[in-house]
């Protein structure tokens, strides 16, 4: 069993916690967020042009860029993570351009090394998976893809085709940070996802509060925070650890008190 | 589609928007089955003769096409070589060739149903286009506008104001042209289901860079049937300048398969290509994915974008049309670069042999003409689509000569 498989086997759903690398002291912020029980760590991979991202996300892409983070920043931060912490998923989160600049074969490769578990391109949809897709499997890595409400019931078996690791459901049309949609409508969606799919389905986008990470939590198999978390990454910068860790505790409690969805 | 000969260089893209390796569809899962609708929708119009005729009607009435082709006698004789000729789009209503791309994509909105227009802009040339068919046509219309273009083009975003568009200035990353095409892209996904993005050139993702291209063919097609007219032949060689590349594929594209005919796209090169400060894609950057397409990109060797510059607003765009990507890979159009400086000589140049003050953006075509007239016999023909004219750029232009008006 994979590091990402066994974490979906746990009894409640699994926390997925997002932040930018290179944005603050990541190997302190990613630690915090392992000690405040996330279960799975979204590692942002800043790009000068974020364009599915909204201002809080945007802000950190830029810092990030702006401390001078590069490529082999990057993967030198998942790999001492995965030193530190053998057992947690990583996954790498970002846009096509950086990911494939020396080929996917080159990104494969280094994501392998570094003990990256699963890749989420914002904007390689499955019509464009020759672009990294075939270098991911090859090495063993999940390319993990995104549904979103305007993914209908004829497109969804084309992006579950080739899909692996978890589905990630960008719970509103819209960027990262906004409103959170009807917990009703996601409830919905999530049924239909799990109807269709084996894979764990992960919600995530305009998810702020430890209620609103409940709610999700009562249907979905995963619930991802970002703009939250790396608003306090901009807030508190070299502090943010401890903000971090106490913000990850709320939302992980939070979820372990909703059931667990059924039928997962 | 199935009576274009083999080996035609017109064909392209493919059934999944790819011109060779470039092109494509790089966008987010919230966009994808809207642009999937607007192929569908798109291949719809263009098998609906009621479409071409509105398209046509409009073009001929409103914008005041077939614009003219013109024989520059003085310029001609100036330079000393070949016969040159303008395919005169600065003529058209707006004042560039933006307008063209703007009817078509607004009458396809209506056709959707769309009931709110969005667009980026960078110099302003194609916000103040979106702006006027959407006064036009009474939808509701958002520019995205680089902060640091809203303060250098003025007159053009008074011009969109006074039009009825609501102007968004966009501080985000550089706050150029890239980062209002994030923002248009970024209020579009929000926004599914009644707006339409009206993208101002050839790139993005699939249907965009054919569905601009062939809006914009009209330029091209007008030209070859008024050359056979006027001079009994084709030209021997087109120059264009190229940003997005619009202006340029729309002049090439309907040539595309005379094999007689050579082709040059000229970049801007800035304060040159041997530093940083340029914004020639193809001749100065690398391959890559930026705004849902597959194409040559300024960037670092780290995928980062970087930002292009020239005098030009309208070139500034550290990305270009993939049709052009690939027209550069396979040859069959050359390519290369002008610097500011050439450009405000040709500029001049053209102000005083023709009375024609050009835009900054075809002043870069007219330095490339310069060049390239004298080698050539006084028999052969240069076509240079004068796609802008220059009433926008005078400001830049008295401030780089040291005048104060």
């Amino acid at each position: 069993m994979t590091r990402l498989q066994s974490v979906f086997t746990k009894p409640h759903a699994a926390f997925v916690a997002f932040i930018t690398a290179g944005d603050g002291d990541t190997a302190a912020n990613l630690d915090a967020l392992v000690a405040g029980g996330a279960d799975v760590i979204e590692l942002g991979m800043p790009f000068t042009d974020p364009m599915a991202d909204g201002p809080a996300i945007q802000a950190a892409n830029l810092r990030s860029l702006g401390a001078g983070t590069t490529t082999a920043d990057v993967f030198r931060i998942a790999a001492e993570f995965r030193k530190r912490h053998p057992n947690t998923p990583l996954v790498l989160m970002g846009y096509a351009n950086p990911m494939i600049r020396r080929g996917p074969e080159w990104f494969a490769d280094a994501a392998h090394a570094a003990g990256v578990d699963g890749v989420i391109c914002v904007d390689i949809p499955p019509e464009e998976d020759a672009a990294l897709g075939p270098a991911l499997r090859a090495k063993g890595i999940a390319p993990i893809r995104l549904a979103t409400p305007t993914t209908d019931a004829a497109r969804l078996p084309q992006v579950l085709d080739g899909s692996d690791g978890f589905l990630y459901y960008v719970s509103v049309a819209g960027i990262t940070g906004k409103q959170q949609a009807a917990t009703a409508a996601i409830e919905e969606a999530v049924i239909k996802l799990k109807a269709a799919t084996d894979l764990p389905v992960a919600v995530g986008f305009g998810v702020r509060t430890p209620d609103q990470a409940a709610a999700i939590a009562a249907h979905a198999d995963g619930v991802v925070v970002g703009s939250a978390l790396v608003e306090l990454c901009g807030e508190f910068g070299r502090d943010a650890p401890a903000k971090l860790q106490e913000l990850t505790t709320k939302m992980v409690s939070a979820i372990k008190q909703a059931p667990k969805a059924s039928g997962s | 589609m199935n009576d274009t000969p083999p080996n035609s260089f017109k064909n392209q893209p493919d059934d999944h928007g790819h011109f060779g390796e470039f092109g494509g569809r790089y966008v987010a899962e919230t966009l994808m089955p809207l642009i999937l609708d607007l192929e569908r929708e798109y291949r719809a119009a263009q098998a609906d003769p009621a479409f071409a005729a509105q398209f046509d009607d409009l073009l001929e009435h409103y914008v005041g096409r077939p614009s003219p082709l013109y024989f520059a006698e003085r310029l001609t004789e100036d330079l000393g070589g070949a016969q040159i000729w303008f395919k005169r789009d600065e003529l058209n209503h707006t004042g560039a060739h933006k307008i063209n791309n703007c009817i078509g994509q607004i009458l396809l909105a209506i056709r959707m149903g769309k009931k709110r227009i969005i667009a980026e802009t960078g110099a302003g040339q194609h916000g103040v286009a979106t702006a006027t068919v959407c006064a036009r046509f009474g939808l509701p219309c958002v520019i995205y506008m680089g902060a640091e273009d809203v303060a250098r083009q003025s007159p053009n975003v008074f011009r969109m104001k006074l039009l009825g568009a609501e102007v968004v200035p966009v501080t985000s990353g550089g706050a150029t042209l890239k980062d209002a095409m994030n923002e248009g892209l970024r209020d579009w996904v929000a926004n599914v289901h009644d707006t339409f993005y009206i993208i101002g050139t050839a790139a993005g993702p699939h249907p965009y860079p054919e569905m601009v291209r062939n809006f914009q063919s009209v330029i091209g097609t007008e030209a070859r049937a008024q050359m056979l007219t006027r001079a009994g032949r084709l030209p021997d060689l087109l120059i264009a300048c190229i940003g997005g590349g619009s202006n340029a594929l729309g002049l090439f594209h309907p040539f595309l398969d005379d094999a007689d005919v050579r082709m040059l796209g000229v970049e801007a090169a800035g304060h040159g290509l041997d530093g940083d400060e340029h914004a020639a894609s193809l001749l100065g950057g690398a391959p890559g994915v930026l705004h849902g397409n597959k194409t040559y990109l300024l960037q670092d060797e780290d995928g980062q974008i970087t930002e292009g510059h020239s005098i030009s607003a309208g070139l500034d765009y550290p990305g270009i049309g993939p049709e052009h990507a690939w027209l550069k890979e396979i040859g069959r159009v050359e390519y290369t670069a002008v610097t500011d400086e050439e450009a405000l000589e040709g500029f001049q140049l053209l102000c005083r042999t023709e009375g024609i003050i050009p835009a900054l953006e075809p002043s870069h075509a007219i330095a490339a003409v310069a060049k390239r007239a004298k080698d050539m016999r006084k028999d052969e023909i240069i076509l240079m689509n004068l796609c802008g004219r220059g009433d926008k750029d005078i400001f830049t232009v008295a401030e780089k000569l040291g005048v104060e008006i």
